[in-house]
């Protein structure tokens, strides 16, 4: 790819003169060297500080991490025990980030939608609930309100022996929420395939729908489909394999219920101020969303007589998710950032086991604290891009 | 070849004067304090009897003591003193690094801290050991009795270490309830969100002593670890390191001696050659630093001897009420382990 066009004859003066006045050399001149200039600083502040710490006879790199770290955590979704190496309680700590940031992304972006729906209701009661809901819990700090759900509800739940319980399965006590625990078994692993092949039939039905809708004009009933298409199938396939389900039951034994799955108090508070705080915002980017869509769309559904759920679901949100996807792309990464207040009432999330316990314990604090913010980044990046591609993937196209 | 050799020259001159500054920097403890005018001296969030922030915004405790010795030592004058409450997540850094001189705040000497992180550790001023806290209603008398319980317990110390430990060599299951915030942790503890409660037990007494029903709980028998507590300088400078260790060992050796803050002067008139020395009525022991000869009687003067700071601070007269006598903090001719090298 020639970049320039220049005559055989002249110098190599001229040449490269010729080359400094060509704009694309000249944009890719400075490029390289800005990164250039970056790689260069990225090596100085690296190097500095490897030569800094060698000098104050402070143990540098990433050797520890193969070494047993010996401090039990109270909550992990990946097998952990005490003489596991570091890495394991890095591997403990992103688990538990990303089980917070997933659980609380759908939670909140389900009671935002709902938040910004009401309050664009024509109901005074309903409108102004939302309205007040909003302005209060959007406008006190974050690290109170997970306190606050700590030590204002959680702790204050009676304790093991007075648990409040129901049907001998579920309970609620102040050391968190016992609930049974599937047993997995072959007719499980069964159920389990039974119940992703009803999640593919249902994508594939909800898609057929949508075709029939846009190209014959047909509607088609979905959510009872849907459904059905979720639960059958799983049942029939554990009836089918002969062995009933079986079910880890919490007892209560000793100090605390023993089997089952527990989830800490810790993680209840977390999720919970998390998600009613980030709905706020998110019911704010659904409300501009649905506004930023003429009224006359909705006349004309009207006119046309389209039922009012309807018309929301199919003209208005769709239009509307131009406007809200892009400001909840960074409603998400709040999320993800704002899990590590954690630390706060002591769930064991990355920042808590890794950049405080696991820092103090090995002190190696330069190589943990560029594993975090590593963590951090990639992540948020992540979840930009998918979101960013979903965004261009429901754009208005001009036909 | 002149290129060759001026390159040469070149790098023994930049070699030279990094390792002169390297120098520098190893020696320049003292002369800093001295250039600032002031030690700083890093402790903790307050805790009763080690390091505790009064009313009138002044520091008090054993671990203070130190600091206030050193100041004593230094500029005749207790109050020479920054002090700075780091949260224990970066005290190591925080003194590495040089922002502070010297950490004075309930902090256990291992091997790991000692060898690894470029710190020295420079003595021991309490010997401690990890207990549990319970409430008295649960009918618990032993730590053995406590499997499957929930135990409540500080991030980042020896103590969530040595809690791991002894449940896995007794064969006992537990679920840590962790938190770097004490005050946190004492509040779920007493809202029952774990069964026990666990730290040195210095600390536990500590913070019994400061509840508001503190007969509702009870520290259980065992003692399940090590603790030696002392203070901590960076790597580099023996001579810092030297001049901690030996106006701990000073105010050790003061009390075995009988000298204290109220006869200090008339001492140092004494014959017993040991106490002249001390005093630095005869040798150049506090020279040798790059102190005044009579430092420890600066010492002695403004915060008086070990056992002084203990009885003021810990000892039983004081709302924290750790008994000295047959403890293994009491000297070593009283049957304890406090045992100074000879100051001589």
């Amino acid at each position: 790819m020639a970049l320039l066009d220049i005559t055989a004859q002249a110098g190599p003066g001229a040449r490269l003169m010729a080359l400094l006045n060509n704009a694309r050399f000249r944009s890719v001149l400075y490029q390289a060297l800005t990164l250039g200039c970056v790689v260069l600083l990225f090596w100085y502040l690296v190097s500095n500080t490897i030569e800094n710490m060698s000098q104050r006879d402070m143990s540098a790199g990433f050797d520890f991490l193969g070494v047993s770290a010996g401090f039990g955590i109270g909550f992990t979704l990946i097998p952990y025990r005490e003489g596991d190496t570091y890495l394991r309680v890095f591997m403990v700590g992103i688990a538990n980030t990303l089980l917070v940031a997933v659980v609380a992304i759908v939670l909140s972006t389900l009671l935002g939608l709902v938040v910004g729906l009401a309050r664009l209701s024509s109901n005074w009661v309903i409108r102004n609930v939302a309205r007040w809901y909003i302005e209060i819990l959007r406008n006190t700090p974050l690290l109170l309100q997970i306190i606050a759900w700590y030590f204002g509800v959680f702790t204050l739940l009676p304790r093991p022996r007075d648990s409040v319980g129901w049907l001998d399965a579920v309970f609620l006590n102040n050391r968190g929420l016992y609930i049974p625990a599937p047993l997995v078994d072959s007719g499980f692993t069964v159920a389990l395939v039974a119940l992703l092949l009803g999640i593919a039939g249902a994508f594939a039905w909800t898609r057929f729908a949508r075709r029939e809708r846009e190209q014959a004009g047909r509607i088609r009933p979905v959510i009872a489909p849907v459904l059905a298409l979720l639960v059958v199938p799983p049942l029939l396939a554990a009836l089918v394999a002969g062995a009933p389900l079986a079910w880890d039951m919490p007892q209560l034994r000793g100090f605390n219920f023993v089997g089952g799955i527990n989830i800490p108090p810790s993680f209840c508070a977390l999720i919970i101020a998390l998600s009613i705080y980030t709905s706020c915002f998110i019911g704010e980017n659904v409300r501009s969303g649905v506004q930023s869509v003429s009224r006359g769309q909705t006349e004309a559904a009207r006119a046309l007589g389209v039922p009012p759920g309807r018309t929301m679901r199919s003209i208005i949100l769709p239009q509307a998710l131009r406007v809200i996807i892009p400001p909840l792309i960074s409603q998400y990464l709040n999320i993800t950032k704002n899990s590590s207040l954690a630390i706060a009432i002591g769930f064991p999330d990355l920042v808590s086991v890794w950049m405080n316990t696991s820092l103090n314990q090995s002190g190696r604090a330069i190589p943990i604290v560029a594993m975090t913010m590593g963590f951090y980044c990639l992540v948020s990046l992540a979840v930009s891009l998918a979101m960013n591609r979903y965004n261009r993937a429901i754009l208005i196209r001009e036909r | 070849m002149p290129n060759l050799r001026k390159t040469a020259a070149l790098l023994a001159f930049a070699a030279a004067t990094i390792g002169l500054s390297m120098e520098a920097s190893a020696q320049a403890t003292l002369a800093q304090i001295k250039a600032r005018g002031a030690l700083n001296c890093q402790v903790g969030p307050s805790t009763a009897g080690f390091y505790s922030l009064g009313a009138d915004g002044s520091w008090s405790g054993m671990d203070v003591d130190i600091c206030r010795g050193l100041a004593a030592a230094i500029f005749d004058d207790p109050k020479k003193v920054q002090y700075q409450s780091v949260t224990s997540a970066v005290r190591f850094t925080a003194l590495a690094n040089g922002e502070s001189d010297v950490l004075s705040r309930t902090t256990t000497w291992t091997a790991v801290r000692d060898t690894q992180l470029g710190l020295e550790f420079a003595g021991v001023n309490f010997y401690d050991g990890q207990g549990f806290m319970v409430p008295k209603a649960s009918n618990i008398k032993s730590a053995k009795e406590l499997n499957g319980a929930t135990v409540c317990v500080l991030t980042g110390t020896t103590t969530e270490l040595n809690l791991a430990d002894y449940f896995r060599a007794n064969n006992m299951t537990f679920k840590p309830v962790t938190n770097e915030n004490i005050n946190v942790l004492v509040e779920t503890y007493l809202s029952g969100g774990c069964d026990a409660y666990t730290n040195d037990k210095s600390s536990l007494a500590s913070r019994r002593s400061s509840l508001a029903k503190p007969d509702e709980h009870i520290l259980l028998p065992e003692t399940i670890s090590k603790e030696p507590l002392g203070p901590v300088v960076r790597h580099g400078d023996a001579n810092w390191g030297d001049i901690v260790r030996w106006t701990l060992f000073g105010m050790i050796e003061a009390e075995e001696l009988g000298v204290t803050s109220a006869n200090v002067a008339e001492m140092a008139k004494s014959a017993n050659p040991n106490i002249r020395r001390l005093l630095g009525v005869e040798g150049n022991i506090g020279e040798g630093m790059g102190l005044p000869k009579d430092f420890m009687a600066r010492v002695l003067k403004h915060v008086g001897n070990y056992g002084e700071s203990y009885e003021r601070n810990v000892g039983v007269k004081t709302p924290v009420n750790i008994p000295r006598d047959g403890s293994l903090n009491a000297l070593w001719t009283k049957g304890g382990i406090l045992y100074p090298m000879p100051f001589r």
